[in-house]
């Protein structure tokens, strides 16, 4: 099937179907793919579920609900990986509208997972005449899935000899799907790598065509271990082809007020970027100096929140390394914000792929400051080399240099070494080590084997098979419900411990990140305030995965006077771009929607997904505790390292005398505050979003929510006391 | 003492919201100064004294992840 190559395809099953039709942003229907039985169904969307859900994440939660039991494991056949739109995704005319949003049950959580996305795949999803794409059992040998939008066309073929690393196989499915260059830019394909066969970090890589560059570039599907489920069922890659996108491909209700809010905010966009984020400029990783400045940067397992060397992986690197002033840049038609940046000819010094001169999409933040600063290496050159064999092996960056950093401490513990390693010298800093080990994880051989299994499970084989101490490691161990924390240190933020704790996936800053609000800003300091912003934040957030959005283009840039108009959390809620929402989903569906109404319909979705974590035997208080090192200082040399800070709020708030302490005792005395904070907090946030003291939604909420159906009324009764 | 971003601070004399910022370390570009509910432009920042029982608000305009 690649370069003529016809011996190493198989076509296992073709369908038809009539191309879509996208009547105001839906087409209530959805493409189910059961690889087991090579079978391919069109099937519909209820109109009760789309009353409820509205779309995307929420209906991928709602369908996977369905097709799983409290029983089914992420590599079981009944689990799914099911790909969504949105009523809004795929405009262009309003920046930020291309994602798809991905719902599987995880390897790392054994629950449900979601993850948004860039590339094309989505929008191209929708406008082939599926809201939905839902793929269910496992394949037998590797296959390649095409859909031909334009020709309303499956087609399932098996392949042999290819290897699933997403560099070169994507170029070479780019050359074998597009009748010629300009047919390039209506590709958008999903791949994954060897990475995600061997750990259980794996993603998804998306694609789009750079135009300009002339070279496929990809955005990930990170959290969770998607990939790591894709590869299980064997798929190689999904490649979806649809021509003929345009301002009307939404069918929309009321197209002035789309070209209204787009208007306003692009303009924003042009205007004010370069004076307050430049995203445009390098991205995401705009956060590196700030982090750095204000202590949120984790610097060795996170046990520090900045570091003297962290301006060799600064803002102004960045600016060097990216090639400025692509169009190509965006991820989406129409996206003014063009925040997917690429380092150009990058040269690989490891690997299958040493010697090569690549483009590494990125870094982004979150790959920077977890190899830079949680790992220790500070060099822009090793960090480009993981963020690109991550990516190429289809393993997630902030998981692998979580559980890195977790090794290291852990080498530099005595908890690990030399011969438990098989060699490896895990010490903060060691590049050549580090790099070594994301070749092994990707391969599954040596310690690789053991670390791709993500830290939860590690820490398990510490304690069992070397002794390890299990409650330090719970300690440092920087993972709740199964997952990685992603790169911020939360120490001083206890709204951002629960904005990580309490979220519904794991410790991903998705759902919510308060930080700055609330360390800095100091504008929520009642647990009431804090439950209000753990509330409402997570919420709005929700709402751009049902839609089918992106959240970049919603407070990375903001009106100028948006701080003078509005105080408080008001303004961080960015009105005037909610009232952009607003008219956006009605522009696009044609339904009149309040701010209010846009966060009832996130609530559902929400309550369902923690509903889901409970069908699924977590979703409880317990499974929202974080590790100690989250909250505060685990060991002696952490607290020394802000010892000012820690004394005076020893003295100031808690009132203990620290004349004549140890350090040791100062640690307790902090962490026993520190831990009661925590739990009032959560009591705070479970009264406010209508679940009961044990982090169980009640079952007036449900019903407040309409989501009362037989099967949750049955399961919320069990957890009633 | 003042009051900084509603915490307690030790006041000094002669001290402007410039002189305030630095020792804050507040170096974040995008932030907006209110003293006592005033807003106060950057360009004020160097001539701007700050008194004795001050409430001064710094607040960052970052989004974050």
């Amino acid at each position: 099937m690649v370069e003529g190559n016809k011996e190493n395809q198989k076509l296992l099953i073709s369908f038809e179907f009539e191309p879509g039709k996208v009547e105001k942003g839906y087409t209530d229907r959805r493409l189910y793919i059961n690889l087991s039985e090579n079978k391919i169904e069109e099937k519909s969307i209820d109109r009760e579920v789309k009353e409820t859900f509205t779309g995307g994440r929420g209906y991928g939660i709602w369908y996977l609900w369905d097709a799983v039991s409290s029983k089914t494991k992420w590599n079981d056949p009944e689990n799914e990986i099911i790909f969504c739109t949105g009523p809004i995704c795929g405009v262009t005319q309003y920046s930020g509208t291309g994602k798809t949003h991905v719902v599987t049950l995880s390897p790392e959580t054994g629950t449900v997972n979601d993850n948004n996305v860039g590339g094309y795949l989505a929008p191209f999803l929708k406008f082939s005449g599926w809201d939905l794409l839902e793929i269910q059992g496992k394949a037998k040998e590797d296959v390649v899935i095409f859909i031909d939008g334009n020709k309303g066309k499956v087609i399932i073929e098996e392949v042999q000899g290819l290897n699933s690393d997403t560099y070169l196989l994507i170029e070479k499915l780019t050359e074998r799907y597009a009748d010629d260059e300009k047919d390039k830019r209506n590709l958008s394909i999903v791949s994954s790598g060897r990475g995600a066969e061997n750990t259980n970090l794996g993603i998804l890589n998306v694609t789009w065509y750079d135009v300009r560059r002339r070279k496929v570039r990809i955005k990930q599907a990170g959290r969770g271990g998607t990939g790591s489920v894709f590869r299980d069922k064997k798929i190689l890659a999904i490649v979806i082809k649809y021509a003929g996108v345009n301002a009307g491909s939404n069918n929309a209700a009321y197209p002035e007020l789309i070209t209204e809010a787009g208007r306003r905010l692009t303009k924003e966009i042009l205007g004010l970027d370069h004076v307050q984020n430049g995203m445009r400029e390098i991205g995401t990783v705009n956060l590196l100096d700030h982090m750095q400045n204000y202590h949120c940067l984790p610097v060795h397992n996170f046990k520090f929140g900045s570091h003297p060397d962290a301006f060799k992986i600064g803002n102004k690197v960045w600016h060097r390394r990216m090639t400025q002033n692509q169009a190509g840049d965006s991820c989406w038609m129409g996206c003014a914000m063009r925040c997917s940046h690429a380092v150009d000819e990058f040269e690989l010094i490891t690997g299958p792929l040493k010697g090569e001169k690549v483009l590494v999409d990125g870094p982004e933040y979150e790959t920077t400051a977890g190899f830079g600063g949680n790992c220790g290496c500070f060099d822009p050159d090793f960090i480009l080399e993981a963020n690109f064999y991550c990516d190429n092996y289809g393993i997630d960056t902030i998981g692998v240099s979580t559980t890195m950093a977790f090794l290291m401490e852990c080498y530099e513990n005595n908890i690990l070494n030399k011969e438990i390693t098989e060699g490896l010298e895990l010490n903060f800093g060691n590049k050549k080590a580090a790099l070594e080990l994301i070749h092994q994880m990707a391969e599954g051989k040596g310690f690789g084997k053991i670390a791709g299994l993500g830290i939860r499970q590690i820490k398990k084989i510490l304690v069992e098979k070397y002794g390890a101490d299990a409650k330090f490691l719970q300690d440092i161990g920087m993972e709740c419900k199964g997952m990685e924390f992603s790169e911020y240190v939360t120490k001083e933020s206890l709204a951002q411990q629960g904005g990580y704790g309490i979220a519904n996936k794991g410790p991903q800053h998705d759902e919510s990140w308060l930080i700055f609000m609330d360390q800095v800003n100091n504008q929520i300091p009642t647990f009431e305030d804090k439950a209000e912003a753990l509330h409402y934040f997570p919420l709005f957030r929700t709402w751009f995965s049902i839609v089918g959005l992106c959240k970049l283009p919603w407070n990375d840039i903001e009106p100028e006077d948006n701080k003078k108009k509005y105080h408080g959390m008001e303004a961080a809620k960015v009105p005037e771009h909610v009232e952009n929402y607003c008219w956006l989903f009605e522009g696009v569906t044609g339904k009149h929607i309040s701010p209010e109404e846009l966060i009832l319909q996130s609530e559902r979705v929400h309550n369902l997904q923690r509903l889901f974590n409970l069908k699924m035997g977590f979703g409880t208080r317990k499974h929202d505790i974080i590790p100690y090192r989250a909250m505060g200082p685990v060991t002696v040399e952490e607290y020394e390292s802000r010892e000012e800070l820690y004394n005076q709020q020893l003295q100031e708030i808690i009132h203990f005398d620290i004349k004549n302490k140890t350090t040791e005792e100062k640690v307790k005395a902090l962490r026993d505050y520190r831990e009661e904070q925590y739990q009032k907090l959560c009591d705070a946030v479970y009264k406010r979003r209508g679940w009961d003291s044990n982090g169980v939604p009640t079952l007036e909420n449900i019903k407040k929510l309409k989501i009362d159906f037989p099967e949750v009324v049955e399961l919320v009764k069990k957890y009633q006391s | 003492m003042i009051k900084v971003n509603g915490r307690d601070k030790e006041w000094e004399e002669n001290i402007t919201v410039d002189l305030l910022l630095e020792k804050c370390k507040y170096t974040f570009p995008l932030i907006m100064v209110k003293v006592n509910g005033k807003y106060i432009s950057k360009e004020k920042y160097k001539d701007t004294l700050i008194m004795n029982g001050d409430d001064v608000q710094v607040i960052h305009s970052i989004a974050g992840g």
